[in-house]
């Protein structure tokens, strides 16, 4: 039996070698996916680990330094590591728009919490030099380097800082600038510099305004946040929070749980597909090998023996496709863990191999290839052998739907022979058809995210944001600072707002955010639902929360939550829930501005305001900006959606890419096999052809009018299948937090189409020298 | 229609040389013949004589390794592919053992077929009317006998009027009976069309319907008979 082994695979080994492609593609895709997730966690749990990112912080006005004992003392607390943390404004002389950063006081004990991790030079001395480590983005976004200097106004007074290091730390994996939404690097930085000259800077000798806590294992960390809110409280303390509401932390959390249901669901959608056309092509091939099978039974050989041979050779395809999904599905992975580290930064890659994901993968690949093999085999071997080798029962031609519609009547014999081939191998052809239809839906599935991201950045950036500038203030700012905002230069329309540090509550559920006061009815800073429409916040109406908020938070509309406000000593107050509704952003609440107000306790003041701007004249506004000490930050709206097109197509595109190559050599593979059987059961047909002299050319056209009826036949089944799979994942994608709209542009469907038809124009060519090659005498001689 | 002293086909010293893994098969060592315009002739040999070969050369479905073959002034050894496919499409009706009809196409749809590839193609009613299956044209093959189908495989054969209508062991796969029937449709082409016919058999109780015998053995040409009265096919038995 080990020689019929060899000597089937000697003759089927190119089907085979196309089949164990198809479930490799399958295997490697979701291991590559699965092991660069993996690696990923690992290395930042490792870089979390290395620096010890502390687990519980918090941020109050100026507090002495003796506190630190006291939350040192509560149970569960491991270390205590009290900072200085400060937002400067920065002078950079080649940026007309202004820039500032976050000071961030270090010590020089060693291995400290919050490590940082030394990219270029050196740590500063603690002496007068004013030596700093600037983050290595912003560093890089202004091409600093040690032995550079930066301008600040640090306490009122411009001061020199020496560059001598450029770093990383785990604590600012993502610099969001505060009130911001989005990273930029050039506009905002961290900058690390010794404790005891900041102290003399700011005037907070003994002092500390920021806390970050290392807990004991198994301490509670809500009993910790407890106690620490009650010592800090009468200190200005905002409330402290864990790593989950830690800016950078939660983002890139956040950012990594969605990039592990894409590595997940859309690789799983894929395995599924190539297990599944695994399961089709060797059932046919099986299938074909009917006569063989009877042959053997009638030699004697037990139908327990005739299965194991076949389960060997199904068992090493699927060793084959083990071995080359592993491999590639391995080695891929390494190139994605560091395409994704380099967009993350973390210092070092821990590379892993998502070994349980991996066997799974096989597990499904043997199970779908076993039990088509199994159902193939039961029917091969039912026959009885004398019956087996007979011809199949002919075909009955009569009554077929292109012999009733005159279908036939129009066609030329060589358009019949097609047309009823197709239709009397229902079965084969409903396959090829299916099998390639799932090619089609993989392309769908695998490049409609683009179609969703571009809407969300047309959504938020060109609807929703139709402000040019948003500025934010260092304190907040009266109503007449708005008038004087009006008169800045090129402005043609100014929208203040107000944002206040908050916590939602409702029962034990808690969410912090900032909370957005608007206008009634913003104008330029729009809030948009799912379905476009602006969402307006009456006066007196409550607050309004997105969907994901609200399910968060566990309310619905009437509902009433406590809202803590958080960087001020004041009671907590009840607001209702006056709307919910659906969009695609973060988790976010807003209140009608004036009710924000008179919820401060305050008349109108501003935390910053939206900008209408002549796109003339933005430069002559940035430089006017540029002198005002009360302007904190500048968000320039273009600037921001390039940053994030930008961020979001490195993050992104790597997995888009990899699934759209995927899904190429999936459709590849299929169009293949198909054409290898077509051409396996017409070769006689075209032989007799080529025989009486039809040339080459004309022969062709039976076997590829047959492969094309295919490929167009799936196209139209494989589109609604790629919508069926896009809204699965999109499901998938509906975490917690996020919720994708399932956009699909008519680009996609048309590029699935397109690859499919030049894949199978490919496996034509391919066919076609085959055809030229086939032995015509050799071919009519075999009885049928 | 007679017997004209023109050449269909000449063939001089024709080898043919296949190389069989480690092994040259020596399947025509020399073989010379002619054969004349309107001529039936029968080649007879054992298995293995090269009798398949010679008319898979004179067919254009191979070349030979070394010797001339000629159809008419047109020489078929140094042709290509195409060249032979062109001349296969104008010249040349094949039938086979097996038939090789395509399943999927009526009796009449299969000589349909030739008469699409076909400069002055017959009639397909026309000619399964010759073959005596007018009445069947609307039957596929698996509803046709054997010897039916091998008739609707000469009507597809001779669809296209060809100068010559090359026969592989026709009624290698019938019985007695139907065997001369095929033989009698045969036998009727080359009479009332006038088509060069040529017949392998190893049976050599057919020989007798053929104006000449050429008898093949282990490749070369083992003797040349002439008919000097051509016997019907209903008169033959075996």
């Amino acid at each position: 039996m080990n020689r019929l082994l060899i000597a089937d695979l000697k003759r089927l080994w190119r089907q085979g070698l196309a089949i164990s492609l198809l479930l490799g593609c399958g295997i490697s895709l979701f291991v590559m996916s699965n092991s660069s997730m993996l690696s990923l966690e690992r290395s930042r749990q490792q870089y979390y680990r290395d620096y010890r990112f502390g687990e519980v912080f918090t941020a109050l006005v100026r507090a002495p330094e003796s506190l630190a004992d006291k939350i040192a003392d509560v149970p569960g607390v491991q270390e205590v590591q009290t900072r200085i943390v400060r937002d400067v404004l920065l002078d950079i002389p080649d940026m007309v728009e202004p820039a500032s950063c976050r000071l961030v006081s270090i010590d020089t004990a060693d291995d400290p919490m919050n490590g940082i991790h030394l990219l270029r030079g050196r740590f500063p001395v603690d002496d007068d030099r004013l030596e700093v480590i600037v983050s290595e983005m912003f560093a890089n976004s202004h091409d600093f380097l040690p032995g550079d200097s930066l301008v600040c106004i640090m306490g009122g007074r411009k001061q020199t800082l020496r560059i001598v290091g450029i770093g990383m730390s785990p604590e600012y994996v993502y610099v969001v600038q505060p009130g911001m939404m989005i990273t930029d690097d050039r506009r905002f930085g961290i900058v690390w510099m010794p404790r005891r000259q900041m102290a003399a800077a700011f005037n907070m000798e003994g002092a500390f305004n920021n806390l970050s806590i290392d807990l004991r294992p198994r301490a509670s960390t809500d009993e910790v946040i407890a106690r620490v809110d009650r010592i800090t409280k009468p200190f200005g303390g905002t409330g402290a929070h864990d790593r989950d509401d830690q800016v950078s932390h939660r983002r890139v959390a956040d950012e990594m749980s969605q990039m592990k249901t894409m590595a997940f669901v859309t690789p799983a959608i894929f395995l599924a597909v190539s297990a599944f056309l695994f399961n089709i092509v060797f059932t046919r091939l099986v299938n074909q090998q009917t006569e063989q099978i009877a042959t053997l039974r009638a030699f004697g050989y037990r139908p327990r023996e005739i299965g194991w041979h076949y389960i060997k050779m199904v068992m090493l395809l699927v060793f084959i496709a083990t071995v080359m999904g592993w491999t590639v599905g391995l080695r891929l992975s390494w190139w994605m863990t560091s395409e994704y580290v380099k967009f993350f930064r973390f210092p070092e890659i821990d590379y892993q191999f998502a070994s349980k994901h991996a066997i799974a993968a096989v597990g499904v690949g043997a199970s779908a290839a076993l039990i088509g093999t199994f159902a193939a085999i039961r029917k091969a071997i039912r026959l009885q052998p004398a019956e087996a080798m007979r011809p199949a029962a002919p075909k009955d031609y009569r009554g077929l739907i292109a012999e009733r519609t005159g279908l036939s009547k129009i066609l030329s014999p060589v358009g019949r022979m097609v047309v009823r081939r197709l239709e009397t191998n229902r079965m084969a052809t409903t396959l090829s058809v299916l099998g390639m239809g799932l090619a089609v839906a993989v392309l769908v599935l695998g490049s409609y995210m683009q179609n969703t991201i571009d809407f969300l950045i047309e959504f938020q950036f060109e609807k929703s944001q139709r402000q040019d500038v948003m500025l934010t203030f260092v304190d907040t700012l009266s109503a007449s600072s708005i008038h004087d905002a009006a008169h800045l230069p090129g402005v043609s329309d100014v929208e203040p707002f107000r944002s206040a540090p908050v916590r939602l509550r409702n029962g034990t559920r808690t969410r912090r955010v900032g909370l957005m006061g608007l206008n009634a009815k913003p104008n330029l800073y729009r809030i948009l639902d799912d379905q476009q429409q602006s969402v307006s916040f009456p006066v007196r109406g409550g607050l309004t929360v997105s969907q994901k908020m609200a399910e968060l938070l566990d309310v619905q509309t009437g509902d009433e939550v406590w809202v803590d406000i958080l960087d001020r000593r004041q009671p907590s107050y009840r607001v209702p829930i006056a709307e919910v509704f659906a969009n695609f952003t973060d988790p976010s609440a807003y209140l009608n501005r004036h009710q924000l107000h008179d919820l401060l306790g305050e008349g109108e003041q501003f935390s910053g305001a939206f900008l209408s701007v002549d796109t003339n004249r933005v430069a002559d506004l940035y430089a006017e900006v540029k002198q005002m000490p009360t302007v904190a930050g500048v968000v320039d709206k273009n600037a921001a959606e390039a940053s994030f097109r930008d961020t979001v197509s490195s993050s992104s595109s790597l997995m888009r890419i990899v699934n759209a190559v995927f899904s190429g050599l999936i459709a590849l593979g299929v169009i293949y096999n198909c054409a290898i059987i077509i051409l396996a059961e017409r070769a006689r047909d075209l032989a007799t052809l080529r025989v009486m002299g039809f040339r080459r050319g004309e022969v062709q056209m039976v076997l590829l009018g047959e492969l094309a009826v295919i490929t167009l036949l799936s196209i139209p089944v494989g589109l609604p299948i790629g919508y069926g799979l896009s809204y699965v994942t999109t499901l998938a994608l509906d975490t917690e937090t996020h919720r994708f709209p399932l956009i699909i542009e008519r680009s996609t469907y048309s590029y699935a189409a397109i690859v499919i038809i030049a894949a199978a124009s490919l496996s034509a060519i391919y066919v076609r020298r085959m055809l030229n090659s086939l032995d015509l005498v050799a071919v009519l001689k075999v009885k049928e | 229609m007679s017997i004209t002293q023109t050449n269909v086909f000449t063939a001089r010293s024709v080898t043919k040389v296949y190389r069989m893994g480690e092994v040259d098969v020596h399947a025509l060592r020399g073989v010379s013949v002619e054969m004349l315009a309107g001529e039936f002739v029968v080649i007879l040999g054992a298995s293995g004589s090269g009798k398949s070969t010679l008319l898979n050369i004179l067919g254009g479905l191979d070349v030979p390794t070394a010797g001339e073959v000629t159809f008419r002034d047109q020489s078929l050894t140094d042709a290509d592919e195409d060249d032979l496919t062109e001349f296969r499409r104008e010249h040349v009706g094949f039938v086979f053992q097996f038939y090789n009809l395509i399943a999927s196409l009526t009796a009449e749809e299969n000589v349909a077929l030739v008469a699409d590839i076909a400069r002055d193609p017959l009639p397909p009613t026309e000619a399964l009317r010759m073959v005596g299956l007018h009445d069947r044209r609307d039957h596929y093959p698996s509803q046709l006998s054997g010897g039916e189908q091998q008739r609707v495989a000469i009507a597809r054969a001779i669809g296209k009027r060809p100068d010559v209508l090359l026969c592989d062991e026709p009624t290698g796969a019938l019985d007695v009976k139907t065997g001369v029937v095929v033989l009698e449709a045969i036998a009727r082409i080359n009479q009332e069309l006038g088509t060069m016919t040529a017949v392998i058999t190893h049976n050599a109780a057919i020989a007798d319907i053929a104006d000449r015998v050429i008898s093949l053995s282990d490749g070369q040409v083992a003797d040349v008979r002439v008919n000097t009265s051509r016997k019907q096919a209903k008169e033959l038995v075996w």
